[in-house]
């Protein structure tokens, strides 16, 4: 099952996707973040890739991705960790070009179980040659909207988009925020009026109330910085997985 | 060996406008986040308006005349040519108003910043000399002006750090990564994604997504443009042999190669050994563009070294790639002591004291022409890049 299938069927089933995020390699045991999302509810999870320089995201990835870069985390050796265990959720990569557009990285994604990436420094306009290669190793490629994105471009990006419609919220880089960004939901809102793909949020998408917010304009949410935050700052991964239990919580019982 | 008319064509047809999705050959393109690309596009459509502009280039003309001291001059260096045995001839972008050729780049697009309705300037420095010909050109044209700089290179150059603050530009250490100018063009570009509405990013290379490594080169080419008419006059053969120059990001070269690259001289650029993208590089993407970048087996950016701050950077302007691949222009590299050596000895042998990025392209130079590459009787223009007043402090601790 492909992951928009999977996406659309969590629609249909009248929920929220929740796809939370886990640097790979940022701790030893960090596989364990896997099962303890999955154990909470997610839907698919995210799973960061680290590159030295991120050039979209905020202080708390950008320290995550250096604690796992110092670790002498590699993407074969995540992809290796990977081998070992096994998510009944869907796994999709999130790096930059960099790395994305290294010969054979689709192949090795699809190879490690992976099925979709998204990649945030190749625009609509530089997509090509990745779209090729994550066609050709059966990668779902995920392009992301801005609310800077001009509402006429975005029926082409979700045509060519691949699982889902990823709707960054607000004008910035990743990072935990006090409230959601009034243009998540316009960004969103536009989205849906534009295309049928899933259409998940994220960016700053940081408490249950921010995920209920967004999840009232958009088929899901991604939850990134404030996991690697209360990581980073010592939370187990039970303990993380809790707070993706307590999004999952809200959620299921937000009022329709 | 290429035949002579396809030499012909690679001359003719190069450094002209990149292909509408901003490539040189395979190199350069618009690798930004979807939320950039609607910035960068409007950045293209007023550069293109105002280049076309007759008032936007008088405009510019009369401040790069009035203002930033040009033309530079082309000084033959006498005594250093007599000692090597060729004709040394010296662009003097070392004598341009902040003390670098950056000045000529920054006044282009702050002119065009303001014209776009802009308010502020956001730019990224390694050495600190874009940085305060940024604070310059805010302070001329009454904008506000942010400068990301690495807290190492803070560090190593205080001077400058003082002087975008006198000029009333904030200075933003960064205190990610490798702390130098690498991670600088990252927080500037994070920066610039929340603040697309009023700031306007003024890149200080012939680097980042697409139009800037074709903009900054246009706005630099002015280096070349007049060296091409100073060595008319002042060369018997009116075309230099060689035209060399350092390369970091390689924007000082760009311009330079740009007024010449139509001729029969040879082109070279001069990278720091510790951070040659086009020696040891690979092909990658670094801040929005592709190239040759420094980069580990794995793919993950690797931190250059070099004694000259500004030449610190593990990438290469795409249009530098592209002409190294079509071997139009050559690119080679010297190590700190030969850099340091050659700065030395032009200070003694002309009474010029240069940057020790500009010091590359003298040291290899002097090195050519001391092995015989450079044929005796060779005629050389080098552009020296700016002044070295900014390195004393580290001369002093290397001295």
């Amino acid at each position: 099952m492909t992951l928009e299938t999977h996406l659309r069927a969590v629609r249909e089933g009248g929920r929220t996707a929740l796809v939370p995020y886990v640097t790979g390699g940022i701790t030893e045991s960090w596989t364990d973040l896997l099962a303890a999302y999955e154990a909470a509810g997610a839907d698919a999870i995210e799973i960061g890739l680290p590159f030295s320089d991120p050039m979209l995201d905020g202080v708390t990835i950008q320290e995550a991705s250096d604690r796992s870069l110092a670790r002498g985390t590699t993407v074969e050796s995540i992809l290796s960790d990977l081998a070992g265990i096994s998510v009944g959720i869907p796994l999709i990569a999130m790096t930059y070009a960099n790395l994305a557009l290294r010969d054979g990285f689709c192949a090795r994604l699809r190879a490690a179980g992976v099925v979709a990436l998204v990649v945030p420094d190749v625009p609509l306009d530089e997509v090509s040659d990745l779209e090729r290669s994550a066609a050709a190793a059966g990668v779902e490629l995920v392009l992301l909207a801005a609310p800077s994105t001009p509402p006429a471009k975005l029926p082409e990006i979700a045509t060519r988009s691949r699982g889902f419609l990823y709707a960054i919220s607000r004008m910035g880089t990743t990072g935990e925020a006090g409230e959601l960004a009034e243009s998540a939901t316009v960004l969103a809102d536009a989205i849906r009026n534009a295309t049928d793909l899933p259409v998940l949020v994220g960016f700053g998408v940081s408490t249950p109330a921010h995920a209920v917010h967004a999840a009232r304009h958009a088929d899901g949410v991604v939850v990134a910085s404030t996991l690697m935050r209360a990581l980073l700052d010592g939370a187990t991964p039970s303990e993380v997985g809790a707070r993706v239990a307590a999004m999952r919580t809200a959620l299921d019982t937000m009022a329709p | 060996m290429r035949d002579a008319p396809a030499v012909d064509r690679i001359r003719a047809g190069q450094m002209a406008e990149p292909s509408t999705a901003g490539r040189f050959g395979g190199f350069g393109g618009r690798f930004v986040p979807e939320s950039l690309v609607p910035a960068c596009q409007e950045v293209e459509r007023a550069f293109r308006e105002a280049w076309a502009d007759p008032r936007f280039r008088g405009q510019l003309d009369r401040l790069l005349a009035g203002y930033a001291g040009r033309p530079t001059a082309l000084t033959p260096a006498w005594r250093l040519s007599g000692d090597l045995g060729i004709t040394l001839l010296l662009k003097r972008e070392d004598l341009a108003h902040t003390g670098s050729h950056k000045i000529n780049n920054v006044l282009g697009q702050a002119l065009l910043a303001r014209r776009m309705g802009k308010t502020r300037l956001i730019a990224e420095t390694g050495a600190g000399q874009h940085g305060v010909a940024t604070a310059t050109a805010a302070a001329l044209l009454g904008m506000r002006a942010t400068v990301f700089m690495g807290q190492r290179d803070i560090e190593r150059q205080a001077l400058n750090v003082f002087r975008m603050e006198m000029l009333g530009a904030e200075v933003v250490p960064v205190t990610s990564g490798s702390r130098t100018l690498k991670d600088s063009c990252n927080e500037a570009m994070r920066h610039w994604v929340g603040a697309v509405e009023d700031s306007y990013y003024c890149i200080g290379s012939v680097m980042g997504p697409h139009p800037y490594p074709w903009m900054v080169r246009e706005f630099q080419r002015v280096i070349g443009d007049e060296a091409r008419t100073q060595c008319a006059t002042e060369l018997p053969a009116a075309v230099p042999d060689y035209v060399v120059a350092c390369v970091g990001g390689g924007s000082n070269a760009a311009g330079t190669f740009a007024g010449f690259v139509d001729t029969s001289a040879r082109l070279i650029g001069v990278e720091a050994a510790g951070g040659a993208a086009m020696t040891d590089g690979a092909v990658g993407v670094l801040h929005g563009f592709r190239s040759r970048v420094l980069q580990d087996d794995q793919g993950q950016i690797a931190e250059a070294h070099s004694v000259a701050a500004g030449l610190d950077y593990p990438g290469i302007g795409p249009e530098h790639a592209h002409l190294g691949e079509l071997g139009r222009a050559t690119y080679v590299t010297v190590g700190d002591d030969e850099v340091v050596a050659a700065v030395h000895r032009l200070a003694r042998s002309e009474g010029i004291l240069c940057a020790l990025e500009s010091a590359h392209a003298v040291a290899w130079v002097i090195r050519a022409a001391e092995s015989g590459e450079l044929p005796p009787g060779a005629t050389v223009l080098l552009t020296l890049s700016g002044r070295g007043d900014k390195d004393m402090s580290a001369l002093m601790e290397l001295a």
